[in-house]
């Protein structure tokens, strides 16, 4: 991580933000622990929403900045902060020079008030600085226009001595704690004093401000680096000033929460509890990670599970199921979307069965705060798929739909049910009916490419051999996984004619394919199809040949969710996988190399497939065209409920 | 394309003994040399589409019902119970004005009229096992498939008939029954209505096929006073394209014949495609009169808009993902000239034109895009 790291912290931004300032804002805590939590809940207390009413807050539009010297002249950055696209100074959010805004002062864009709670993390930093805060003071602006009560822009300056520094302090995120300080609300307003004037010097000669801010690019990163503690909601968050970096331990944090929010597998709040619990499951993170993938979190594997299996006594709050389950997880046990999905579900069933509410306290609460921590756990054995964030979704809505009068034996077997038909009705139910209507797809003579061992592709193909239609089964697979191979297994036991090909043959072969056959692990509404890695490439490949694409996908899986890439929402496998392969010593080319700077390993494991290569998706609805994804999840949604 | 891999041809020596590939898609196909009923009807509304035109429909009924009976005996013999369904449907569909979905319909409402049952879920289960005949009697069309289902739909899943007595609510099927002959005939005027927007004068119009909803659209068109040009395609085998440019020069519209062959040809010319519909589909896609597809290939190639006039009742739960994913419906061509028995005749009698084709479509729910119709069938039948 440090090799990685280094260089970029000298590129580092100096400071910057965006703020609303108010002097109402509540102490902000002398403790590093603090500081996430309190950010995290202000994040979602109402006075956040009146702050903003306009609601954007929460997604900004952010530029992610490139890569920058600090030599580079981009001495205003008005990054990040919930610019949104209302935002009545565009400009602001470019990278645009002081001189688009000579006085210095704010830009004021409605869209981009952030929290007032903020201010607090800017303070202490602001307040820290010695000698040089002053002068990144000067550089810093930020003002809010009280008009609009809106926020403003800050800029960053930092010497290049200084960034050396503060790439020191950087690489050693963990050590940042205790350094934060508390300030006042005197310190605070006196420091608003000192902006001020220093923003008015600033005016004065406007263009001197050397250096830059590469703070969203930093702070990337370093949110990238320790996915675990990123409170994620950097992007709003009013920021510090001046020499931030200076101090390891604010600026880290600061940076942080500057990052821009990517799209998450999880939110904010799930995120927290995260962190909070990270201490059941000690992940190592990777080192070298792909720029582009930072904001994923990435682990290395194979160390964690004893440690787990041995503290396995010790964690009384984890349910015995959800625990095997997690662990099931990690090791890669149960994979594939329905299973998963159905082994969390069983594991909740058994959770509802042993439950017994405390005294003193409400199931409906209870429960849903159990279920939360569980879910929690499971996520830092292996990021949720789409479809079981539907599923918990479904589980929560019901315990928190249970009518007060039920008994709590009541209570529990209306929940016990209801799991088993979700279970039953929405996946096993789901992929008896997609069979159904896929296998009128299939003809006589057809050719069936699949890729990987989809679950649903699978049934679809064994029921077709079952009504004695005569096709081939093309089954294409990829490392490191080679899931294809299992199917290829139960579909030759079954007597069915197929062909075993590696993804890279792709081209040659897909001339002689009828029909594609996909699985998804979810379908976006907007038609995206997110799915296995690779499946982007089948489907591309099938269009230009003109081979009519079928995406075989439960409708529990769709989510209202746009996705236009796979980077944003992703999942990083284990980077060792792709670097070694098993039985071949003689071709383990990279032994050595893993942890050498220059190299970063790139597994992910699930790619965005645009609507557009998609004929048809196969649903429990029936067969629909990707452009009415909507519909189906609107309907569903509203059905989901009533269940 | 894919025949001609290696690995295909392997395949094919290794099982010899299996028919072509060509033969066993054709398997399913009951009987692949009769013709098409639903492509009976059609060629008898071509020659009865306007009142001029509904003497010789007339005349030609008795010869039609000739025709058709060797034809369905053989689906009658099966379903002896409920010949009656078929029969309705018949006398019904022959009715030159009316839509075939409508005449399924009506045979319907004749089932509920005649039925002894005496309760809801009786009706219920005498009207599917009909509904079924009446599909099964018939596999190729796809506004009767979609007329059943819409009906059906409509019986089993009205809340209001569930509080009423039985008599009343069976009254209430009848009404609905009536009034859904009504709405077709009215879904033609609104579709009229609505593409008035889009006739600009001095606009030139290319139109395939012999639609009513399109004539519609030309007559009010021309009533409203604009100045427009017509393109028709032949139409071969049918010759559908004469009969439309005859009642359009009727109308005193400037209208041009063209040979299907001389679309492309033309095309500059045009400034918007319209064609009618057999069935629409889920993608969005529509099933029509051979040759539409190429016609929607070339307008989109270069870059003219197509519109389609089709009734939501023509709105069908189908997905076909190429020309060869649905049953197909035959008919006799006639080349004037002797075929050699070895030459193979397409004789299909539609094609499937995928929705990236289509620019809107006109229906009596409103000027639909393509994705919509999806949407559409989904509240429809979900």
């Amino acid at each position: 991580m440090e090799s990685r790291r280094n260089p970029r912290a000298v590129v580092d931004p100096k400071v910057r933000q965006v703020g609303f300032f108010t002097s109402s804002q509540p102490d902000s805590s002398s403790t590093q622990q603090q500081p996430d939590p309190i950010s995290s809940t202000s994040a979602s207390s109402p006075p956040l929403s009146t702050i903003s009413p306009s609601g954007n807050s929460l997604s900004p539009v952010m530029i992610p900045p490139p890569l920058h010297n600090s030599s580079d002249t981009f001495p205003l950055r008005a990054a990040a902060a919930g610019a949104a696209a209302s935002a009545v100074s565009p400009s602001s959010f470019s990278y645009s020079s002081r001189r688009d805004f000579p006085d210095g002062s704010t830009t004021a864009s409605p869209g981009r008030h952030s929290r007032g709670s903020f201010v607090k993390s800017s303070v202490p930093v602001a307040s820290s600085l010695p000698g040089i805060g002053m002068d990144s003071m000067a550089a810093a602006k930020s003002s809010s226009v009280p008009a609009s009560g809106l926020t403003t822009v800050s800029v960053v300056t930092m010497p290049p001595g200084l960034s050396e520094k503060a790439s020191g302090m950087e690489v050693q995120s963990d050590q940042k704690k205790p350094l934060k300080e508390k300030t006042t609300k005197a310190e605070r307003r006196a420091i608003q004093e000192a902006q001020r004037a220093a923003k008015a010097a600033a005016k004065a000669d406007g263009g001197k401000v050397a250096p830059v801010n590469a703070a969203s690019v930093a702070s990337t990163s370093v949110k990238a680096a320790k996915p675990g503690k990123a409170t994620s909601q950097k992007n709003d968050v009013a920021v510090a000033a001046g020499a931030a970096e200076k101090k390891g331990g604010p600026s880290e944090k600061d940076r942080k929460k500057d990052a821009p929010h990517p799209r998450m597998q999880y939110d904010d709040e799930s995120r927290v509890v995260k962190a909070k619990r990270r201490a059941v499951v000690k992940q190592t993170e990777a080192k070298n990670r792909v720029e582009l993938f930072r904001h994923l979190p990435q682990y290395e594997h194979g160390t964690q599970l004893p440690d787990l299996e041995t503290k396995f006594f010790q964690l009384d709050p984890m349910h015995p199921a959800v625990y095997k389950v997690g662990l099931q997880y990690l090791s890669g046990d149960i994979s594939g979307g329905n299973a998963r999905c159905i082994a969390m579900l069983q594991a909740f069933q058994e959770v509802v069965k042993d439950y017994s509410t405390p005294p003193e306290k409400s199931l409906n609460r209870d429960m849903t705060a159990k279920i939360s921590s569980y879910v929690s756990f499971l996520i830092e054995c292996r990021p949720l798929s789409i479809s079981m964030g539907n599923a918990i979704r479904f589980v929560k809505n019901r315990i928190a739909k249970l009518p007060i009068t039920l008994s709590e034996s009541e209570a529990k077997a209306a929940l016990q049910s209801d799991i088993e038909r979700f279970i039953n009705d929405k996946i096993i139910g789901a992929d008896t009916v997609i069979v159904k209507h896929a296998v009128t797809k299939i003809r006589d003579g057809d050719v069936l490419l699949t890729y990987g061992s989809p679950t649903a592709v699978e049934m679809v193909l064994l029921h077709a051999h079952e009504l004695r239609k005569k096709f081939r089964v093309l089954v294409v697979d990829s490392r490191p996984k080679l899931e294809g191979q299992l199917l290829l297994r139960r579909l030759i036991k079954r007597g069915i004619n197929c062909t075993y090909t590696h993804i890279n043959a792709i081209s040659y072969i897909m001339h002689e394919v009828t029909k594609v056959f996909l699985g998804a692990s979810s379908v976006l509404s907007n038609g995206t199809v997110y799915s296995r890695v690779g499946t982007a490439c089948v489907a591309m490949v099938a269009n230009a040949f003109r081979v009519p694409v079928l995406v075989c996908c439960e409708a529990y899986k769709f989510h209202e969710r746009v996705q236009l890439d796979s980077i944003c929402s992703n999942e990083l496998g284990d980077p060792n996988a792709i670097s070694k392969v098993h039985g071949r010593e003689d071709i383990n080319y990279l032994d050595g190399l893993t942890n050498n700077a220059n190299l970063q390993f790139l597994n992910l494991m699930y790619d965005a497939t645009p609507s557009d290569y998609i004929s048809m998706i196969i649903t429990d609805y029936g067969m629909v065209p990707p452009t009415s994804v909507p519909v189906i999840v609107r309907e569903y949604q509203k059905e989901h409920l009533l269940v | 394309m894919w025949r001609r891999s290696p690995s295909f041809i392997l395949d094919e020596r290794r099982s010899s003994n299996s028919p072509p590939m060509a033969d066993t898609t054709r398997g399913p196909f009951q009987n692949p040399d009769s013709i098409s009923a639903y492509y009976q009807t059609r060629a008898a509304h071509h020659g009865v589409i306007t009142s001029d035109w509904l003497a010789q429909a007339q005349a030609a009924v008795g010869r039609v019902t000739g025709e058709d009976q060797p034809l369905s005996s053989d689906n009658q013999l099966g379903t002896e119970k409920s010949f009656n369904v078929i029969e309705e449907f018949n006398n019904w569909r022959k009715q030159p004005d009316l839509a075939e979905a409508v005449a399924a319909i009506r045979a319907l409402a004749a089932v509920i009229r005649a039925s002894e049952a005496s309760t809801m879920m009786e009706l219920e289960i005498e009207l599917k096992k009909a509904s079924d005949t009446l599909k099964s009697w018939d596999k190729t069309s796809i506004s009767l498939t979609a007329g059943c289902d819409l009906f059906i739909r409509y019986v089993t899943r009205t809340s209001a008939l569930e509080y009423e007595d039985f008599n009343s609510a069976k009254s209430r099927l009848l009404e609905r029954a009536e009034k859904f002959g009504e709405i077709s005939c009215k879904a033609r005027r609104i579709i009229a209505m609505l593409s008035q927007d889009f006739i600009f004068d001095g606009c030139t119009i290319l139109v395939h096929g012999l639609s009513r909803v399109v004539l519609e659209i030309l007559k009010t068109a021309a009533q409203n006073n604009k100045l427009f040009r017509v393109l028709c395609t032949e139409g071969r085998p049918d010759g559908t394209g004469v009969l439309l440019s005859s009642e359009l020069s009727k109308l005193d519209i400037p209208v041009k014949l063209l040979l299907d062959s001389a679309v492309a040809y033309s095309m500059d010319e045009v400034d918007m495609v319209f064609v009618g519909a057999d069935g629409v589909v889920e993608s969005g896609g529509i099933i029509n009169m051979m040759g539409t597809y190429q016609i929607a290939l070339v307008a989109h190639s270069m870059n003219k808009p197509v519109y389609v006039a089709a009734e939501s009742y023509k709105f069908a739960r189908l997905y076909p993902l190429d020309q060869k994913d649905m049953a197909p419906a035959l008919r006799p061509i006639e080349f004037g000239v002797k075929i050699p028995t070895k030459v193979e005749v397409e004789r299909s009698a539609r094609d499937y034109t995928p929705p990236q084709y289509l620019t809107l479509l006109f229906t009596d729910l409103g000027v639909l895009s393509p994705s919509v119709v999806s949407d559409e069938l989904i509240q429809l039948y979900l």
